[in-house]
């Protein structure tokens, strides 16, 4: 890769994003609205509110969270992914059951969770698991399902099974349809996150901006909400630089086969 | 060494039954290499999935040194027809070939050895870190030999494994399992829909009818042991052979199962259509 290919890259990843904010800065320049405030007054208020304390108080914490959640999500979905996918009778007996829970929208299950989990984190990590794990539960299946005959018959013939079979062929035939379930789960994580901290919280991002939409701190609030579209973008980016590092291979083969 | 006794299959749909096989007999020696060969659709890939222990027949056996296959034998390599689908895209060519030999437990050094080994007879000597789709489809199928030849089976079945490669490929390819065959004393059977590639490869040809499946004719192939594409190719008794491998195979679209030899003498005579 060229400096000249960098840059370009560089300037279509930034360019829609900086064009927004300069609209953004412009048309909010003089506002008077209480509500609508000029961004640099959210921007001087993300300087003051983001850094030092309230770093550690309120956005690790909620990261934490995230990880937790997520990480529990990608185990359980995977796992039962692999089981459901592999062994007809179970799936003939999950699948209503699955499709049943899954069309529960999440945040409707924070308050039964509190019923039981309490308010705190247990509470909130239960929450992102929920509505993480189906996204990635369902891709696993599909994955599992469509691993290739001709590779597992490969796979028989030279004795290739139990452990060995799951690792080397199912787990990594599967990987490009996991990692696609895996991608939607983050964004569902990031949203289950802020809910979770918005309904019973002592800490966190969520928590933090209702504080400041309760106390008018309208300004800080933006800063907030601003932070969290940064954290996503972050997360995705990482998410993508990952991805690029275990999927190589697929998106050789993919590159391969479209130009014979 | 290899026994086929009876082999019958029938598959059975929701509502309809096929029966592939009716029923097929013959014997393959230690050490032989024998073609079979049939019309489009006989159930050539039928029948090597059950010698292989891939699919349960429906009647009869397959022994193997005089014991019934009932699951993938040890001591057996497949060679499928569709490359770029038995390879590993996650793997590079080396972990490829590598992979079944570690349920052996060889050791680190023999692996190495054998690996290095089948690569280089194959031709491969210099693409271990390439990926299976970095290569073009002769050589992934190369990988797939390389594969089994490190895997030291005492039969290898091939799947029409050259049907999806370039004319010239195929040649070569045809040399290097002729080649493989006398340096390795391994038994080989080799399943073609191509006639050409029936008589030059083998040592015998097993001729099969159309499906519902039976040995049409068990040809042995007399043509001196050293064999090139060219000289081979323009032999005399290789255009005889080949003629008769192609006229059976058309008497092979009249007769199956179902027919007896009568009907198939009635059938039209194939030596009028030939060029």
């Amino acid at each position: 890769m060229t400096a000249l290919t960098v840059l370009r890259r560089a300037l279509l990843l930034l360019g829609l994003p900086a064009v927004l904010f300069a609209v953004w800065w412009y048309a909010t320049a003089d506002s008077t609205d209480f509500y609508v405030p000029p961004l640099s007054a959210i921007l001087e208020a993300f300087g003051k509110v983001w850094t030092g304390e309230r770093l550690l108080s309120d956005v690790v914490p909620s990261l934490l969270r995230l990880t937790a959640g997520y990480l529990l999500a990608v185990v359980i979905g995977v796992g039962l992914g692999l089981l459901v996918g592999m062994r007809r009778a179970v799936r003939d007996v999950l699948e209503p059951v699955l499709e049943l829970f899954r069309a529960i929208p999440p945040p409707v299950l924070v308050p039964v969770i509190m019923l039981f989990a309490g308010i705190g984190d247990t509470m909130k990590v239960l929450v992102i698991v929920s509505g993480c794990v189906w996204p990635i539960l369902l891709n696993t299946v599909e994955g599992v399902r469509a691993v290739d005959e001709v590779l597992s018959d490969t796979c028989r013939s030279y004795g290739i099974t139990g452990v060995a079979r799951l690792r080397h062929l199912v787990l990594r035939g599967a990987s490009p349809q996991i990692v696609t379930g895996m991608r939607q789960a983050l964004s569902i994580g990031i949203i289950l996150m802020v809910i979770s901290e918005m309904f019973a919280a002592s800490n966190g991002l969520g928590f933090t901006i209702v504080q400041f939409q309760r106390s008018f701190a309208i300004p800080e609030m933006w800063s907030g909400v601003l932070l969290l579209g940064i954290l996503g973008f972050l997360l995705s980016l990482l998410f993508r630089f990952a991805e690029n590092r275990a999927l190589a291979w697929y998106h050789g083969l993919r590159n391969a086969r479209r130009t014979p | 060494m290899l026994d086929v006794r009876n082999l019958q299959k029938i598959y059975t749909g929701r509502n309809r039954k096929v029966e592939a096989l009716r029923n097929l007999t013959f014997h393959i020696g230690a050490g032989e290499l024998v073609c079979l060969v049939g019309p489009s659709g006989c159930g050539k890939t039928t029948l090597l999935k059950c010698m292989a222990g891939l699919l349960a027949p429906t009647a009869g056996e397959v022994l193997l040194e005089g014991r019934p296959v009932d699951g993938p034998p040890e001591g057996m390599a497949v060679v499928f027809q569709e490359y770029g689908r038995s390879l590993f895209a996650w793997m590079n060519v080396r972990d490829n070939v590598a992979l079944p030999l570690r349920r052996k437990k060889l050791g680190k050094a023999r692996e190495r050895e054998l690996v290095d080994h089948a690569l280089k007879v194959v031709g491969l000597a210099d693409a271990h870190e390439a990926y299976p789709w970095q290569l073009s489809g002769g050589m992934q199928q190369r990988v797939a030999i390389a594969r089994a030849v490190a895997y030291e089976p005492k039969v290898l079945l091939m799947d029409e494994p050259f049907a999806a490669v370039d004319a010239q490929t195929r040649a070569e390819l045809e040399d290097l399992i002729r080649e493989l065959w006398r340096e390795l004393g391994v038994t080989v059977l080799f399943v073609t829909h191509d006639i050409d590639e029936a008589v030059y490869l083998g040592q015998r040809t097993v001729i099969l009818s159309k499906s519902p499946t039976v040995v049409q004719e068990d040809l042995t192939i007399d043509l001196p042991d050293e064999r090139d594409q060219l000289h081979t190719r323009s032999s005399p008794r290789f255009a005889e052979l080949r003629a008769h491998v192609y006229e059976q195979i058309q008497r092979a679209k009249y007769r199956s199962g179902d027919t007896d030899t009568e009907v198939v003498d009635r059938a039209p005579e194939p030596a009028e259509t030939r060029s």
